[in-house]
C-alpha cells in the first residue's frame, strides 16, 4: 500500500477548473502497465489521496497521465503542483473497459464533461487496432465551448475518416457553430447499428442513466452497455467499504460495469 | 418533380398518418430556403408558421443584455421547428438562427389551425404529434437544467 514516486513532467492547463498532468516515475522500475479505464491513487504529501483515472496511452505507460478536476482539498492542491513536484501514486486499479470484447463490434463513446478522460485511453487503443473494429462514434456533451476537454485531439480526431466524432454543448455564444443540447440527443442519430454496437459511457451518474436509458431505447442490449462508476474510494483494493454499491466495491468489482449488472441499484439513490 | 405532399409524407414528423390528412396539411405548406446566418424569426414576432427541417441546423437563441445571443438548443433535419403557432398570444418566444443553409417546408400556422378546428381528428393526429415533439424537448430541457455533467 506505500505509493510509488513520480515527478510531474509537464501540467497542461484544459479548461479554467481541469488539468492534465504527466508523470514520470522517479525509479524506473516504478512503471506499470495498465489496462483503458483503470485508475490510479495519487497522493499529495500533506493533504490526501485520491482515486484518478489513467487517460494516457495504454501503448506508453513510462507516460502516466491523468486529468483531473479541481474540486476538493486534494485536487485543489494538485492544481498548485509544478513541473518537478513529486506525487506518491498506488496502482493501477479496478476492472477495464471491454477494448478485447468490442472487436468485431461497432463501438459508441459517450462522454459527459470530464468522463471524456476514462474512456480517451480506451479510444487511443481501439485506434491503434482499427481494422479490427466496426464503426466508431464519439459524442461527447459539456456544459460550453470553453468546458471542452482535450480540444485538439478532437480536432485531430474529427479530421480522420475512420471514426466520427460529434460534440454538444448545453449553452454556446453564436460563434460556436456545433451541437447545442444534451449529449443523449446525439444518440438517435449517431450513426452506428445498433445490434451489433458496444458502449462505453463516462460522466456523471445521471448523464450515464438517461444515456443508458437513451442506448436501450435506439435498441442497444443493456449487457453491451458499459459503464464507469464513481464513488468515495479509500483504500482502492476492496478492505475499506468506503465503495461499497450494493453488492458490489466500485474500487475492485468496478469501476467498469455492464449496465445490466449495476441497473438495479444506478436507478435508486442512496445506494 | 416530387409535390410538396409526396416530401412531407417522408419526413418523420408525418410518418404513419393517413394520405387525406397529409393531402390537407399539404395545402398549407411551401418550400423555403433560409441562408446561412439568417434569422428565420424573431423573439416577440407573429408566430404564423412551423417549419420542416428538411436540410441544415437551425439555432434556438434568446439574448442576454450582457452576455448577447445565447444559443440554448440546436435544431437539425428531421426534426419541426416552431410551436408557438399553437397557442395564444401566438408570438415567438425564440430567435431561430440559420447556422448553415436551411431548407425546410413551412406551414401556415393559421390555415392549419382552421383546418383542425373543422376536422378534429386532423386536430388530433397533429397534437399528438407535437406534445410528443415537446415531451421531447421538455426531457432536454430538464437534463440541461440539471447541470448534466458536474
Amino acid at each position: 500500500m506505500q505509493p510509488d514516486l513520480f515527478r510531474i513532467r509537464r501540467v497542461v492547463k484544459e479548461t479554467s477548473d481541469t488539468f492534465t498532468l504527466e508523470l514520470m516515475p522517479v525509479e524506473a522500475y516504478y512503471v506499470h502497465s495498465f489496462d483503458p479505464g483503470q485508475f490510479n491513487m495519487l497522493y499529495v504529501f500533506g493533504v490526501g489521496e485520491i482515486p484518478i483515472s489513467i487517460s494516457g496511452d495504454p501503448a506508453h505507460p513510462e507516460r502516466l497521465i491523468h486529468t483531473v478536476r479541481a474540486v476538493g482539498a486534494v485536487t485543489n492542491a494538485m492544481n498548485t503542483l509544478e513541473v518537478g513536484d513529486v506525487v506518491g501514486v498506488r496502482g493501477p486499479y479496478g476492472t477495464p473497459w471491454p477494448v478485447k470484447a468490442a472487436k468485431g463490434h461497432d463501438v459508441v463513446f459517450i462522454a459527459g464533461g470530464i468522463g471524456l478522460a476514462p474512456l480517451r485511453s480506451a479510444l487511443y487503443q481501439i485506434l491503434a487496432r482499427r481494422e479490427e473494429y466496426g464503426k466508431i462514434v464519439l459524442l461527447y456533451g459539456t456544459r460550453s465551448p470553453e468546458d471542452i476537454l482535450y480540444r485538439r485531439d478532437l480536432e485531430r480526431l474529427r479530421s480522420r475518416f475512420d471514426l466520427e466524432v460529434h460534440v454538444t454543448v448545453d449553452y454556446a455564444g453564436t460563434r460556436w457553430q456545433g451541437n447545442v443540447g444534451v449529449v443523449t440527443k446525439l444518440i438517435p442519430k449517431a450513426p452506428f447499428d445498433p445490434t451489433q454496437a458496444l458502449a462505453m459511457v463516462c460522466g456523471p451518474e445521471v448523464m450515464m442513466r438517461f444515456t443508458a436509458a437513451e442506448l436501450e431505447k435506439r435498441g442497444v442490449s443493456s449487457d453491451k452497455i458499459y459503464l464507469s462508476l464513481e464513488r468515495n474510494m479509500k483504500c482502492a483494493v476492496g478492505f475499506c467499504g468506503h465503495c461499497q454499491f450494493g453488492s458490489k466495491f466500485i474500487c475492485q468489482d468496478g469501476p467498469v460495469f455492464a449496465y445490466d449488472q449495476v441497473r438495479q441499484w444506478i436507478n435508486r439513490w442512496e445506494v | 418533380m416530387i409535390t410538396v405532399e409526396e416530401m412531407i409524407s417522408t419526413h418523420k414528423f408525418f410518418q404513419g398518418m393517413n394520405p387525406e390528412h397529409l393531402h390537407f396539411i399539404a395545402g398549407c405548406a411551401s418550400n423555403v430556403s433560409v441562408n446561412s446566418g439568417d434569422y428565420i424569426f424573431h423573439e416577440g414576432e407573429p408566430a404564423e408558421q412551423f417549419f420542416m427541417i428538411r436540410h441544415g441546423m437551425v439555432a434556438i437563441e434568446t439574448h442576454d443584455l450582457r452576455k448577447g445571443p445565447i444559443r440554448i438548443q440546436t435544431i437539425m433535419e428531421d426534426n419541426v421547428l416552431g410551436w408557438s403557432w399553437l397557442f395564444p398570444p401566438y408570438k415567438w418566444q425564440n430567435d431561430a438562427h440559420a447556422m448553415t443553409l436551411v431548407r425546410m417546408t413551412a406551414f401556415d400556422g393559421k390555415c392549419l389551425r382552421e383546418k383542425c378546428d373543422a376536422d378534429h381528428n386532423l386536430g388530433y393526429e397533429l397534437m399528438k404529434r407535437f406534445a410528443g415533439v415537446l415531451l421531447e424537448h421538455l426531457r432536454a430541457t430538464r437534463l440541461q437544467a440539471m447541470n448534466l455533467y458536474d
